[in-house]
């Protein structure tokens, strides 16, 4: 009866019955089990083992690069999906809205979240390749696993670059035109790039200003309206949508390729 | 402190910049014996102490904070887009530190016969990931967002005029991570630094573990064991990569000229363009004659020299020194990692015969926008 009595707050909520039916076992973990079980019960802590070498939890070991950079992703999501609330991706109104999100919003941070949060997440991801490659963990048995943390690196990359453009004010699209004529250099499928102009029968070439890599890349011959709405939806659908499906392998083949890396 | 400026401004045009850092480079990170031995004999290895590391961030603080001083170099660093840049510099050099730190320790141990810092006896050095790991996490999201939040408070995200596609900026800058590749467009056409070397950086990512492959030596920090694969990355990372990026961001000004950290940027600076082909080198310098007629004549030197360097060099390296890394590579890896690396090269290459012989390229057929 005494011990009843002792129980804090915290512990006679965790044996209520909602907190029992959210949490699977419930309870404060307190004992060895109770803990592990609380890993394995939780679909979200379950990305974990439940057991870890010690030099895995050291931040002078990890950097803890790898999960801030998932972290900033989700971050960059959240403050993207209210971003969209006030953001339409037409050249009337895209530099206007981005003007009302400063002046008119109270106390709006999003876009600086969402901006100054891109910069942090290539630097992270960048940092986490280091790690990485300085404690040797690129070599089998994880080689492929390195492999879709470069194409990740590569989809951070492309994510930050197609987010450019959209505030549709002279920095953005002095940058994206600068990157985009490099597309209309591309080796056969740049209007001016060395071979396309092989791509031809007799005086019909293939590859011109309306139908090269650069056009693909802005949907026209100017940087215009379909460039401004090609942007859009692949920073907001397409490329989130493959860099999931990327980052979900890459997780769980760390997971499978032996957890964190350890000597021999 | 004019004349210090001056100094700063002076070392930091990318030839004398580069140049000393190529120099360097090799006796920071040793990439064999030789080198090694004189990175102990001057010292070198005492920049991965302690003491380095205070030093070092010390310093970088002093000259942010009397950069900031100057007009024209606060105009350049606090510019809101750059703002992540000095915050990488101060990350690499830290982590870099840290890394290096770590593997000479790591180095010693296992040199006196003892397992690395990160050794541990399975199952009894386990730890549960709760708490142990759920609490490290914890308390770096918190870190991390209070980071954000005081970041996106204290700094407003930037805001230009309304985009107007005829009035182009000078100089028109792509986003910071990709200046290193719009560096590379003053020593190459777009189609090499644009496309091909960016897809290469990939591919020689990817494949960099199918062509080091012994999984020995990994899981912990390392110099010692490794140092020929690290010394290789550092030189990509630390000067290819990060090193351009600075130069493309803070030192590159209106007409893509040069300008040291602490120069006004002058829009009518004037640098003499007068880069030559290697076509007009043979046959106008040399030959006293004009040009051919024929493009395949008129290219066919630098055709015959790029030839030479992508199809004899790497066997003739594979005859000689590098015999050993081709017995344990075999064709296929050798030949891989040999194109990855001499076309990485060619950047250098490229570099200093624009700055010696003052050469645009060395094969020029425009009328099939084939420049190299």
């Amino acid at each position: 009866m005494s011990e009843e009595k002792n129980k804090s707050f915290l512990e006679k909520a965790a044996e209520s019955q909602v907190w029992r039916s959210i949490f699977r076992g419930g309870g404060v973990p307190r004992n060895r089990r109770q803990r592990m079980m609380s890993v394995l019960n939780s679909v979200f802590l379950h990305l974990h083992p439940v057991r870890l070498p010690k030099h895995a939890v050291k931040l002078k070991f990890t950097w803890c690069m790898g999960g801030l950079s998932f972290f900033i992703f989700l971050i960059l999501t959240i403050s993207g999906i209210l971003l969209m609330f006030y953001y339409r991706p037409t050249i009337e109104y895209a530099y206007t809205d981005i003007i009302d999100l400063a002046e008119q919003v109270p106390f709006g941070i999003m876009r600086e979240l969402h901006r100054w949060g891109a910069h942090a997440m290539v630097i992270t991801v960048w940092l986490h390749m280091f790690r990485v490659f300085m404690t040797g963990s690129y070599k089998p048995p994880r080689e492929f696993n390195w492999s879709i943390g470069v194409i990740l690196l590569l989809l951070t990359l492309l994510l930050s670059f197609t987010g450019y453009l959209l505030p549709w004010d002279q920095l953005a699209i002095w940058a994206i035109t600068v990157g985009g004529n490099m597309a209309r250099a591309t080796p056969f499928l740049g209007s001016e790039g060395p071979g396309a102009s092989l791509l031809a029968i007799g005086d019909i070439n293939f590859i011109t200003m309306g139908s090269d890599a650069r056009f693909a890349l802005i949907g026209g011959r100017f940087m215009g309206e379909a460039a401004l709405l090609r942007f859009y939806v692949l920073h907001c659908i397409g490329l989130p949508f493959i860099i999931m499906i990327f980052m979900a392998v890459h997780f769980w083949r760390v997971r499978k390729d032996g957890g964190i890396s350890t000597p021999v | 402190m004019g004349s210090f400026k001056e100094i700063v401004n002076t070392i930091s045009n990318p030839t004398i910049l580069f140049t000393s850092v190529v120099i360097i480079f090799p006796f920071v990170f040793p990439p064999s014996d030789w080198f090694e031995k004189w990175h102990r004999k001057l010292g070198l290895h005492h920049l991965w102490g302690t003491n380095a590391i205070v030093i070092a961030m010390i310093a970088m603080v002093t000259f942010f904070v009397y950069g900031l001083g100057d007009y024209n170099f606060q105009k350049i660093v606090l510019k809101p887009d750059n703002v992540p840049i000095s915050g990488m510099i101060f990350l690499v050099v830290f982590f870099t530190w840290l890394s290096m730190h770590q593997a000479y320790k790591n180095d010693e141990r296992l040199d006196a016969g003892q397992k690395p810092d990160e050794f541990y006896e399975a199952p009894n050095d386990k730890v549960l990931v709760w708490p142990d790991l759920v609490y490290v996490e914890l308390i770096s999201l918190i870190i991390m967002s209070a980071f954000l939040l005081v970041w996106s408070i204290g700094l407003p995200a930037p805001i230009e005029e309304p985009a107007n596609p005829t009035e182009s900026p000078n100089p028109a800058k792509a986003p910071w991570y990709f200046l290193g590749l719009q560096e590379m467009l003053v020593y190459f056409d777009p189609w090499m630094a644009g496309v091909v070397l960016p897809s290469l950086i990939i591919v020689g990512l990817m494949a960099m573990p199918y062509i080091d492959r012994s999984s020995e030596n990994s899981g912990f920090y390392s110099y010692k064991r490794r140092r020929l694969a690290i010394s290789l990355f550092m030189f990509g990372w630390l000067v290819l990569w990060v090193m351009l990026i600075i130069v493309g961001t803070v030192l590159r000004g209106p007409n893509w000229n040069f300008f040291g950290p602490f120069e006004y940027w002058d829009v009518h600076k004037l640098e003499a363009l007068t880069n030559i082909n290697l076509s007009e080198i043979v046959y106008i310098k040399l030959l006293s004659t004009g040009l051919p007629d024929s493009i395949l004549l008129r290219e066919i030197w630098g055709i015959l020299i790029t030839l030479a360097y992508f199809l004899i060099l790497p066997p003739l390296l594979a005859k000689t020194i590098l015999k050993d890394m081709y017995a344990r590579l075999g064709v296929v890896r050798y030949s891989l990692f040999i194109v990855l690396i001499i076309t990485a090269l060619t950047l250098p290459i490229k570099m200093y015969l624009r700055w010696i012989f003052n050469l645009k390229y060395i094969i020029s057929i425009p009328e099939y926008f084939f420049n190299f």
